[in-house]
């Protein structure tokens, strides 16, 4: 997995590539759990993402959780695979996935 | 048909992974399902790695068959672990909002959706999952 983060004022956009499972997803976890309060926007840009597993959703969902608090999350460019394990275990009515 | 035994920890995830894929050389198992499969790997061994031994020194036993003619895939995952039937977990609610959502039990939710069938029996001391998936 490789993560390359930019910041434009209050918004954090992490570009996330490769594969988001239970080896790499506490590395994305620990970017997610360094976002300060002022970040009013964060995306997850996955374009690149070709696999999430379980332990990668989790991931997600703390930021979602989190920016619930404080602004939104978005996620952008949203592969067929990684879209039908959030389709399938019913992630993707709870998080906004920008087509 | 490939075996492989492992030390039952998380790391050793791409050993099985790479068993998975010289199985799949040369079938016509599609790339989505392929994805599928692995996901299937990776969720049933990390429980395994996680939570099937209260000791140091377990092993998890992968074993992947591919039957050509009949255009089916088996996975098997064993262990001599505490008895758990996975297969037995209630699902997660997925319709709660996020603030409600548990994180756990998500993994073999995804590995009952997306096999055709899963099985799960317990002899001689060890856990057998057994999934299977058409392709």
């Amino acid at each position: 997995m490789k993560i390359t983060k930019t910041q434009a004022g209050q918004t954090i956009t992490y570009v996330v590539s490769g594969r988001l499972d239970t080896v790499t997803a506490p590395d994305l976890g620990k970017e997610i759990d360094a976002v300060t309060p002022d970040i009013k926007e964060l995306v997850l840009d996955f374009d690149g993402l070709e696999y999430i597993s379980s332990a990668g959703i989790r991931t997600v969902l703390t930021a979602q959780k989190k920016m619930n608090k404080q602004g939104v999350l978005k996620l952008r460019h949203v592969c067929p695979a990684v879209l039908d394990v959030f389709e399938l275990t019913g992630f993707a009515d709870i998080l906004t996935i920008e087509k | 048909m490939a075996t492989l035994t492992v030390p039952a920890q998380t790391e050793q995830i791409d050993r099985l992974q790479d068993v998975l894929h010289q199985q799949l050389e040369g079938t016509q198992c599609p790339m989505g399902l392929a994805l599928q499969l692995e996901l299937v790997v990776e969720e049933a061994f990390v429980n395994i790695a996680t939570h099937a031994y209260t000791q140091p020194g377990g092993t998890a036993t992968f074993t992947c068959q591919v039957d050509q003619e009949a255009r089916q895939i088996m996975l098997q995952f064993q262990d001599q672990g505490m008895p758990f039937n996975p297969l037995a977990r209630p699902d997660p609610d997925t319709t709660l909002k996020a603030e409600d959502r548990k994180i756990g039990g998500l993994g073999i939710y995804l590995i009952k959706k997306t096999m055709d069938k899963c099985e799960y029996a317990y002899t001689q001391n060890t856990n057998i999952l057994t999934v299977w998936k058409k392709y």
